[in-house]
């Protein structure tokens, strides 16, 4: 079906089943008890996952097919988000514009990037995106921000006011939209003790993510994807076989660079904001975690990389001192100081130490992130020897 | 006229004449082999002619074409195929993957953009991949991971992927370098079958004797830099100027 074979055919069904479900899947416990707070069901966090998940999808194309890593992709989110907020100042509040320009704008803006960097391969590949996204960075914080020509609306972000011209606005919402559809409007369903939350924004995302995960499966079935993976083993074999790889690692950098622009599209649709801080090399940094994390070159790795991070970034971070004394409290008093005492440290906001440390364990163990652990188990539990999580191009001909 | 025409090639590295005056001119249908000592340029040269080294003077046509200048993968397009010493395989990849980017670089050119093309439906590819593996007995061997193989094999791996190219003139850097006899037996067959299934013009340059006498129908030897003697295998062996060179002669 689409273009797929069977095995792939299921593993897309499988996403979009997941995504579109997400508000139950995320919502387990019943809202009024202790561990409502682990619910991740709502708007905001939903959409953070799908959108993140693309940013990472797109990376993953890139770093997870050719090897190439890049330290500067968040400069490409950060255009995008640039573009699709000016398109809600000039135009309206109808996101579709707003995405078409973000994904056109951080495309050209990966072109002319790429170029320059594809010079160059391994440590300083990266050391030269790096480069650029700082710059892109100090660009938007200050240079692109004074009072003859404002493009960035320095540090306090690019947003809407109500001065700005929205030509073709007219009586449309007052606020981000598809077509009349506005992003923020939610519908709660209430069974029982639970409630569930139906978003407008999240289902938008969940259908660009959808589309974007299909598009990465082609592309990972193409012979173009093959070329992209015999560039990470092999190069010189790739060129006396008479290809050349500089033009297909370009386009692999801008097609990556154009998920992050559709990413950053994506934030401002949810949130018609944009700032500086999105593009700063932390933002770069966390996209390699979640891939990292969730399996490199694998297909569903990226996006359970990107769900785990921010799911912890918006979770565990929530966890205060009083929280885990109301935890503890059954207990002795002595020992619930000492306990949360101990656990302290790794929650709140100090979730970073717990990511650090689930990180490198994952990284030592299970050097194919998320979903290598996840075959270790199944095949645990199957007891089949299948040693790839993704088998990439099935070498069998075509019957 | 041959078809691989090589002028007057010098090159230098700092104060060492690596190539001095080459000339030479391989036929088209020949095993051409080029032998010599070490550091005699052998190396040197094939790097010349597969476009990894430009060379101070002289000229190199293939085909009556001047293939200076032009880059690997142009080079390998215009039908100049390259084995190297060690071989050089796509190692993550498996057998039938190695050989059908070999077969999509020769239909497509060095650059296509088709993301979203299925490689389940290129069904002349997977056809020519499984012919190619027949050829050099590989058939068994296709989920095979490359990196996996013994050096023979992955030696075979890369012949069937130059051949799936469908090669003018094979280029061939010590074939059977650090190989087991069964191995370099194995490789002079499959080179042997390709010289008369296929007539695909071959340089070889080599040190193993063996290998070169079975297989060249003409050789050069190389000293210093310089071709000191071209001729059939039978008159090589028992030239003085031969003798001369690899017992260390000429370094007096």
């Amino acid at each position: 079906m689409f273009g797929l074979d069977k095995v792939d055919t299921r593993t897309f069904l499988f996403v979009v089943a997941i995504t579109l479900l997400a508000p139950f899947i995320l919502n387990p416990f019943p809202s009024e008890s202790a561990l409502a707070q682990f619910n991740a069901g709502y708007p905001d966090l939903m959409q953070r996952f799908v959108i993140f998940g693309i940013f990472a999808i797109g990376f993953n194309i890139l770093f997870g097919l050719t090897g190439y890593l890049s330290f500067g992709h968040a400069a490409f989110l950060g255009v995008g988000s640039y573009a699709a907020v000016w398109m809600f100042k000039l135009l309206s509040f109808n996101i579709v514009p707003a995405i078409a320009l973000s994904i056109i704008v951080a495309g050209l803006f990966s072109l002319v990037i790429g170029y320059i960097c594809l010079r160059r391969s391994g440590i300083y590949f990266s050391i030269l995106t790096l480069a650029f996204a700082q710059m892109s960075f100090a660009m938007a914080y200050s240079v692109l921000s004074n009072p003859s020509f404002n493009l960035t609306n320095g540090e306090t972000g690019l947003q809407v006011y109500a001065s700005d011209p929205q030509y073709l606005k007219g009586n449309g919402p007052d606020n981000t939209h598809l077509f009349g559809l506005e992003m923020n409007s939610t519908a709660t369903l209430e069974i029982g003790a639970w409630a569930f939350q139906f978003n407008i924004g999240f289902y938008v995302c969940a259908a660009f993510m959808i589309a974007a995960f299909y598009i990465a499966m082609r592309i990972f079935r193409s012979p173009f994807g093959l070329m992209l993976r015999a560039i990470k083993t092999n190069q010189t074999r790739l060129n006396y076989t008479g290809l050349n790889s500089r033009p297909y690692m370009l386009a692999a950098f801008v097609i990556s660079g154009m998920y992050a622009g559709l990413a950053g599209g994506l934030l401002a649709a949810t949130d018609p904001l944009a700032g500086a801080e999105r593009m700063q090399w932390t933002a770069s940094g966390e996209v390699v975690l979640m891939t990292i994390l969730g399996g490199a070159g694998t297909l569903l790795g990226p996006v359970l990389g990107a769900a785990f991070i921010k799911y912890f970034e918006n979770i565990f971070s929530k966890i205060n001192d009083t929280v885990l004394h109301t935890w503890f409290s059954f207990m002795p008093e002595s020992i619930e100081n000492f306990l949360v005492a101990i656990i302290y440290p790794f929650v709140g906001k100090g979730w970073h130490l717990t990511l650090g440390l689930m990180f490198m364990l994952i990284v030592i163990f299970l050097p194919g992130g998320l979903v290598d652990g996840g075959m270790r188990i199944w095949n645990r539990i199957t007891g089949k020897n299948r040693t790839q999580a993704d088998p990439v191009a099935d070498p069998k001909p075509a019957e | 006229m041959g078809i691989l025409e090589i002028k007057d090639i010098n090159k230098r590295f700092g104060g060492l004449q690596a190539l001095g005056d080459v000339n030479l001119s391989v036929e088209e249908g020949t095993v051409h082999a080029i032998i010599g000592p070490n550091g005699a340029g052998k190396s040197t040269l094939l790097n010349v002619l597969v476009g990894k080294l430009e060379p101070d003077t002289g000229s190199v046509t293939f085909e009556g074409r001047s293939i200076l200048g032009l880059k690997p993968h142009q080079i390998n397009q215009l039908g100049i195929s390259r084995v190297f010493q060690t071989p050089e395989i796509f190692s993550t990849l498996s057998v039938f993957e190695n050989v059908m980017i070999a077969c999509f670089a020769k239909r497509d050119g060095a650059f296509q953009l088709n993301p979203l093309a299925s490689i389940s439906n290129e069904k002349d590819i997977h056809e020519k991949v499984e012919q190619m593996l027949l050829d050099v007995n590989m058939a068994d061997k296709r989920n095979d991971i490359a990196a996996s193989m013994s050096r023979g094999d992955k030696r075979r791996l890369e012949m069937a992927m130059c051949l799936a190219q469908d090669p003018k003139l094979l280029l061939l850097d010590e074939p059977t370098a650090g190989m087991a006899r069964a191995d370099t037996n194995n490789t002079i067959e499959l080179l042997k079958e390709i010289e008369e299934k296929r007539g695909i013009t071959m340089v070889i340059i080599e040190h193993d004797m063996h290998v070169v006498f079975s297989l060249a129908n003409k050789i050069t030897v190389l000293a210093q830099g310089t071709p000191i003697v071209e001729d059939v295998p039978s008159k090589i062996k028992g030239n003085p100027k031969v003798q001369e060179a690899y017992l260390g002669g000429a370094h007096e």
